[in-house]
């Protein structure tokens, strides 16, 4: 019996277990070979790495480019996050009811998703351009010629948090169209039995946003707050295009190629490695558990 | 909230009222929309413009207006510097796409038809890959490639980027083989059709749009990757995001090269995107874990 049931599981164990032993030694088996670095003394290349326990975890925070940068990567997450939230939900709100000319809008709010993080940071680099008054270019040109003077800023060249926070706008202008997406699947994805119920009761329009369809969008809220949030926790490639290394807008990502690549000291850029890591599991595991136990009970 | 309160609120109006007021939001709503559109596009025009704009038109109270001489040089420079790497970009992406796509294929068909013990904890560890931070692995993974005398090449570029897709791919296939009929491969179980029989007669067949899904999702995410290709990539096998880096880090007054250098990185997926956007679409909502 126990015979006849493994003949019919087995071969879809042997068909999938390419991939389970890929998945195991570069995901898992390599996440822990990081923490053997983490947890070594492995600061140059000729040094053998031996144990040391958890010193790089505490001592990195003496390092103060690492906190600044922690701060940083804080503040982008704060403003991406919130930026894209506000935004891909008022455009789906603005979308709910049919309206003319839907497709477009939607074609012309994603596009952005289909370029690289690279391409962006080139024209935002040009668009965030420092220089005030008669040298202004870019966005603060622009905000000059409609008369907007006063909106000229420094960007991400600011000494203000406001240099994270310019940073974070390509990012919203990158991904909002996606949250847009997320969030109009949720709004359509009410039933409308529900929201003629409310209206039959006498609630007006708004009422039926507040206490119908909004409680009804809160698995579509927490899966956009774990992509957008893990998205900015590892934050790179838009930053370092932008802005180079430079400390003032240095974030963790660019923190560890630093001490990798220009220092050669593994076991530092293996901890701020880890560090990310440990951030993005924080909310990314319980949010899985409680995926895949939503998925069963389908 | 009683009924009453809710009753007094909602004063009966006319229909003509009503019908004003509707059409009031809906114009509204359409202006807010196009504003947004001018916000996505406005970035768009920026690279057009400034791309075809000669190296010496550098004054800044022009930098909106249209070139005064329509010049292809920062286009020119633009494509000796980045085709290259483009060349590279399609050696890694086609071949990982298509890997991905079949690797993702077989693993969804038995995580959806085909269960074995365990099967959950297998696919919440498949998950969580997908979320990982490559910072977390990057140091052993450079180290790993070096040990095994790949460091550097396009071949290794492209077996992360299939390695660390498998978790995407597989859900994504995953989620669209449970759409199909389990009676349809029971029948052919019945029929006497081992695993790979009915893989091939009855899931194959039916997989064209999943099979699309996931390779321009694939395709998409290895062209615009960076991080990868900046650490596992030497200078000869740097890809076309790489090349289009070291443009922008070179240029501090004049921007017509890295803006042609964006658009002509940017032109093969951008195009997938008009031509396949509705396959793009479906790959992103299955990327948020919702089938």
């Amino acid at each position: 019996m126990r015979h006849a049931r493994a003949r019919n599981w087995l071969p879809g164990l042997l068909l999938v277990a390419p991939s389970i032993i890929l998945v195991a030694i570069f995901v898992y088996g390599l996440i822990g070979w990081n923490f053997k670095v983490a947890l070594s003394d492995q600061h140059h290349d000729y040094d053998v790495g031996k144990f040391v326990g958890t010193e790089n975890f505490s001592n990195i925070w003496d390092i103060r480019v690492w906190s600044s940068s922690v701060k940083n990567g804080l503040i982008f997450t704060l403003v991406f996050v919130g930026g894209a939230l506000l935004l891909g939900f008022f455009l789906a709100f603005l979308m709910d009811k049919a309206i003319k000319g839907e497709g477009s809008f939607r074609a012309v709010y994603l596009f952005p998703m289909a370029i690289s993080f690279v391409a962006t940071g080139v024209v935002w680099k040009w668009l965030m351009a420092s220089p005030h008054g008669k040298d202004a270019s870019g966005l603060n040109r622009l905000f000059a010629d409609l008369g907007l003077g006063s909106l000229q800023n420094d960007w991400y060249n600011s000494t203000t948090w406001t240099n994270m926070a310019s940073l974070a706008l390509p990012a919203v202008w990158q991904m909002s169209g996606y949250i847009m997406a997320l969030f109009l699947a949720g709004f359509r994805g009410v039933p409308e039995e529900l929201r003629e119920a409310a209206r039959v009761d006498g609630a007006n329009e708004w009422k039926v946003y507040r206490y119908v369809v909004l409680p009804q969008l809160r698995p579509v809220l927490l899966t956009s707050v774990i992509i957008l949030g893990h998205i900015s926790l590892k934050i790179f490639d838009l930053v370092y295009s932008i802005n180079g290394k430079s400390v003032n807008t240095e974030v963790p990502a660019i923190f560890m190629w630093q001490r990798v690549y220009d220092r050669g000291d593994a076991a530092i850029g293996a901890t701020a490695g880890a560090y990310i890591l440990l951030a993005v599991a924080v909310f990314v595991v319980p949010y899985l558990v409680w995926f895949v136990r939503s998925e069963k009970k389908r | 909230m009683t009924a009453v309160a809710v009753e007094k609120s909602a004063p009966q109006r006319t229909g003509s009222d009503a019908a004003r007021k509707k059409l009031a939001w809906s114009s509204a709503r359409f202006v807010l929309l196009m504003f947004f559109v001018l916000f996505f596009v406005l970035p768009i025009y920026v690279l057009l413009v400034t791309s075809f704009k000669n190296a010496s038109e550098t004054d800044p109270s022009h930098a909106w207006a249209l070139p005064s001489h329509w010049s292809f040089d920062g286009w020119r420079t633009a494509w000796d510097e980045i085709s290259p790497g483009l060349a590279n970009s399609f050696k890694v992406a086609v071949p990982g796409a298509l890997i991905s796509a079949v690797l993702g294929s077989l693993n969804g068909y038995v995580l959806a038809k085909w269960r074995f013990p365990g099967a959950d904890v297998v696919f919440t560890l498949f998950l969580f890959g997908m979320f990982i931070p490559y910072q977390a692995v990057m140091i052993p993974l450079v180290q790993l490639f070096t040990n095994l005398n790949l460091s550097g090449s396009l071949f290794s570029l492209m077996l992360a980027h299939v390695v660390y897709g498998i978790p995407i791919c597989t859900l994504i296939m995953r989620n669209y083989y449970a759409t199909i009929p389990d009676e349809l491969v029971e029948a052919s179980r019945v029929d006497g059709a081992g695993m790979l029989r009915t893989y091939w007669s009855i899931i194959v067949p039916n997989s064209g749009p999943a099979f699309a899904v996931v390779i321009i999702w694939q395709f998409t995410s290895i062209w615009n990757d960076f991080l990868f290709a900046v650490f596992l990539t030497g200078t000869n096998n740097w890809t076309a995001t790489v090349h289009l880096n070291n443009l922008l880090g070179a240029q501090t007054v004049n921007f017509n090269q890295p803006m042609a250098g964006a658009l002509i990185t940017s032109a093969p997926t951008l195009l997938i995107y008009v031509l396949l956007g509705r396959f793009f679409m479906r790959g992103m909502m299955a990327g948020a874990l919702k089938g």
